[in-house]
């Protein structure tokens, strides 16, 4: 029937088509104003993002790409300035003390409605967030504050919560024990106000969409059409407003595919661009110039120390560290620039007493050799009573570079030690449950920072943390992460974190491998971007686009 | 009629609760935890989360419970976005799918009719020999190739004319849908096509087209009402399927493209075992699939009034 038609139709239909095809050329230029991924006029910039920000429910989210958006729309007591430093938020001033701290909120700072947030919003949020009834997962971010975790484990009401507003402009906290990183804390997404009438008047839904959260950041949240378009505009109510350069965050694209996110690129439609190994190559040849970032992150191999496991033996863990070589790893294997080796649990990233604490107590190396790790296979042979080593099962992720990887160490300790693994390869939740079961005998992981200090890495090892997926268990290890939790003395606080450094190295419960990196692109005219371990990155807030002769 | 109708929603109400059952107990049998994080939380928090989810029950206790609210059409709260109803996610992002898919169909069953009976009418002529090469490229390239070379193409063409001819992705306008659409209706109609000339090839043969001949008809009215409408039937039969096929596949080119469609939500939440979204969404999808069978069995008396339904 169609086809009929067409027939009938076709000389008027080819003068229709064709006055369409001249009014759609005649669109067109409107549609390459659109396209821009900086405008200097308006200081709008595009950008994409990877997923769309899965919970903004600050108490209770969890991932990264929330935490970008939320620093962005919300403001902690404390901030971080442009060149990373703590600065004041909503808090204009603070005391921090050994017991706990005191906080004087600035009388200007207000909520997306005009309203000011006062001590009481904090308070409302902090104790939301350690209710076991919210459930949040990030609820042990706020265990340094007084009774903080026997209120989420049930044991006592959510008003017993070590804080408390004095009036509304100031904030009293108790803390759980000395707590020398708490200010870093109070910049992190848990502890960001929430205002219980607004949140309460929600319900259910708060934080669900644009309209449905309250904002006291530099930008709100103007439009979020689901898993499609996000849009930042600045924040009229922010006192700070003054010093926010950018008007528009404009977020039309959602996509994890790397080559596509390098053609939007390319096209001018957005003004940052991750990039993978692949893409890299591209941008190299294309003339672009690549920007580098230490994410702060540290990935390693962990050995699972349980009861009946053949990598509860030391000399063979020590085999193992003798013939990998990270250096090795990232400059063959990974092949991404950025991502640097490491011999430390603890990234170069990490803060000291006042320079880097790597700078200040450089990480022991082990020795390495393939003489080395035969010999200490062979003593492991012996202790265990073995002919041959039974096959090691390695659990691994399923992304390009987790394959990568897993093949090389598979490849090397085959052919150096004559080992036998398995590799055991699983989607995120599988992994996740396999190592919190314990069914591994090594286990590739990666751990992000949550605070800045050495603690947010150093507490990994203990003997009575969660995160503990091999369940090392040293009692001299203990007692250092006691003292680094307890003492007010920044010095011998590092002193003991090095302790630490030593004894992974020396007992080998983990393998460190590199410090991870970011390779990405950044349009020439876009300035002032601050690339953060914390408080989410990147940091927009002092961002600014320039003219396009500047 | 109405009896064929009857016995034919009975059937699919019994497939669609055989659906839901398999994904629910294969779903459950699955390693893996979908409350799991990278960290670790203390008891209290995961008896609390637990019991959000109602994963404190026995699964028997649970899979009942399921049922009841599938029953009323409430598939729950979703995992990784613990504010969002399964049924806002389907209300929201299933119309992006469908659109996509729908001009993704009409272009590849247009295509499909054009190419098979230009195919059929010049067999084994030159307009023949490329349409057939042509279609075994289609049908053997996977989606993510020919998205990504599509996209290579828009990007290519942008930089040639020196402004922005297509967007390289994203989703608002036309302009947006339309090499989406082609990339995900390709597949398609190379198959419809390779359907088509051999349904056309078939008919070439029939006795009424000579009688049609016979009593002098135009050669254009023959080809296109007795030719090619007697030759569309295998075609529509595969239509039903195609659509399902054509709405529920475009993952791949949802997130080369970035269109905010449901099939990443599926397939994300699979990766992520978000229970409520696996259920709501295969559930929403199997329901989708036999309602477009069904359709395609009532479009069947329509074109051909030999088949009438209900024998």
């Amino acid at each position: 029937m169609l086809a009929c038609a067409d027939v009938y139709l076709a000389e008027p239909m080819s003068d229709l088509l064709a006055a369409l095809f001249r009014l759609s050329l005649l669109l067109l230029p409107l549609a390459v104003l659109a396209d821009g991924a900086v405008d200097h006029e308006r200081q709008r910039i595009r950008l994409t993002l990877s997923s769309e920000p899965p919970n903004l429910n600050s108490t209770v989210t969890t991932d990264q790409i929330s935490s970008f958006v939320l620093s962005h729309v919300m403001e902690g007591l404390l901030t971080y300035d442009a060149s990373n430093e703590l600065s004041p938020g909503v808090a204009e001033r603070w005391e921090l003390r050994q017991d706990g701290a005191t906080f004087w909120l600035r009388r200007n700072a207000r909520w997306s409605d005009g309203k000011p947030v006062t001590a009481h919003d904090f308070v409302f949020a902090w104790r939301t967030a350690v209710d076991p009834k919210t459930a949040s997962q990030y609820a042990s971010a706020l265990y340094p504050v007084r009774n903080a975790e026997r209120i989420n484990r049930g044991e006592l009401p959510v008003t017993a919560l070590g804080v408390e507003a004095r009036g509304d402009f100031r904030l009293e906290v108790t803390f759980e024990r000395p707590t020398p990183y708490f200010l870093g804390l109070t910049a992190f997404f848990t502890y960001y106000p929430i205002r219980q009438d607004f949140y309460e008047s929600r319900g259910e839904r708060y934080a669900a969409d644009a309209d449905d959260l309250l904002y006291n950041g530099p930008f709100v949240l103007q439009r979020w059409v689901h898993g499609a378009h996000l849009r930042l505009r600045r924040n009229g109510h922010y006192w700070g407003r003054d010093h926010v350069g950018l008007y528009e965050i404009d977020i039309p694209y959602i996509t994890t595919d790397t080559t596509a996110i390098f053609n939007l690129y390319q096209a001018g439609s957005i003004a940052l661009a991750p990039l993978e190994t692949e893409t890299l190559r591209d941008a190299v040849r294309l003339g672009f110039t690549p920007k580098l970032f230490l994410t702060g992150s540290i990935y390693y191999l962990q050995f699972n120390l349980r009861e009946g496991r053949i990598t509860t033996n030391r000399n063979l863990r020590k085999a193992i560290q003798a013939i990998l070589d990270p250096a090795v790893l990232v400059n063959k294997v990974v092949g991404l620039p950025g991502n640097l080796p490491s011999d430390s649990i603890f990234p170069t990233t990490v803060k000291g007493v006042e320079l880097p604490f790597r700078t200040e107590y450089p990480a022991p190396r082990p020795e390495r050799g393939l003489g080395l790790a035969r010999h200490y296979l062979e003593l492991a042979r012996q202790e265990l009573g073995l002919e041959r080593i039974p096959p090691l099962v390695m659990l691994v992720g399923d992304g390009p570079r987790a394959n990568k990887e897993a093949e090389y160490f598979q490849q090397l300790f085959a052919r150096g030690l004559g080992l036998d693994v398995r590799l055991d390869r699983q989607t995120a939740k599988q992994r996740l449950d396999k190592m919190s079961r314990g069914d591994f005998d090594i286990v590739a992981a990666g751990w992000g920072p949550d605070y800045d200090d050495p603690m947010t890495f150093g507490d990994l090892f203990a003997s009575w943390n969660e995160n503990n997926r091999g369940r090392y268990r040293n009692p001299e290890y203990d007692r250092w992460v006691e003292i680094a939790a307890t003492s007010p003395d920044p010095e011998q606080r590092m002193r003991a974190f090095a302790e630490m450094q030593r004894l992974l190295m020396e007992d080998v419960p983990v393998l460190p491998l590199y410090e991870s990196g970011n390779v990405y692109l950044q349009h020439p005219q876009l300035r002032g971007v601050v690339r953060a371990i914390f408080g989410g990155d990147p940091n927009l807030r002092y961002a600014y686009v320039a003219g396009e002769d500047e | 009629m109405t009896g064929f109708l009857l016995r034919r929603l009975l059937s699919s109400l019994i497939t669609i609760w055989f659906i839901a059952t398999a994904t629910f107990f294969v779903m459950h049998a699955v390693p893996g935890d979908p409350l799991s994080n990278e960290k670790a939380v203390n008891p209290e928090i995961r008896r609390h989360l637990e019991a959000r989810y109602g994963l404190d029950q026995p699964v028997l206790t649970q899979y009942g419970i399921f049922l009841r609210n599938m029953a009323t059409g409430d598939f729950g709260i979703s995992f990784t976005q613990q504010n969002r109803r399964v049924n806002d996610i389907i209300r929201e992002h299933f119309p992006v799918s469908a659109l996509l898919g729908v001009v993704a169909l009409v272009i590849a069953t247009l295509g499909a009719l054009l190419f098979g009976a230009l195919s059929a009418q010049f067999r084994d002529r030159w307009p023949d020999r490329t349409i057939m090469l042509s279609v075994i490229f289609a049908i053997s390239v996977p989606s993510f190739v020919l998205a990504a070379l599509a996209q290579w193409g828009i990007l290519s063409l942008n930089k040639a004319a020196g402004f922005t001819v297509l967007p390289v992705a994203g989703w608002g306008s036309w302009r947006h849908l339309i090499v989406p659409a082609v990339v995900l209706g390709l597949g398609t109609m190379a198959y419809m096509t390779r359907l088509m000339r051999s349904s056309m090839l078939e008919v070439a043969q029939a006795d009424y087209l000579r009688t049609a001949r016979a009593k002098g008809l135009g050669s254009l009215r023959i080809f296109v009402f007795h030719h090619m409408r007697n030759a569309l039937l295998p075609v529509v039969t595969v239509l039903g399927p195609a659509i399902a096929a054509v709405t529920t596949g475009g993952f791949v080119v949802e997130l080369i493209f970035s269109i905010p469609g449901l099939g990443r939500y599926f397939v994300q939440a699979v990766q992520q075992l978000d229970y409520t979204v696996i259920m709501g969404t295969t559930v929403f999808y199997g329901a989708f699939l036999v309602l477009m069978v069904m359709l395609v069995d009532i479009l069947y008396g329509l074109i051909d009034p030999r088949i009438r339904v209900g024998k």
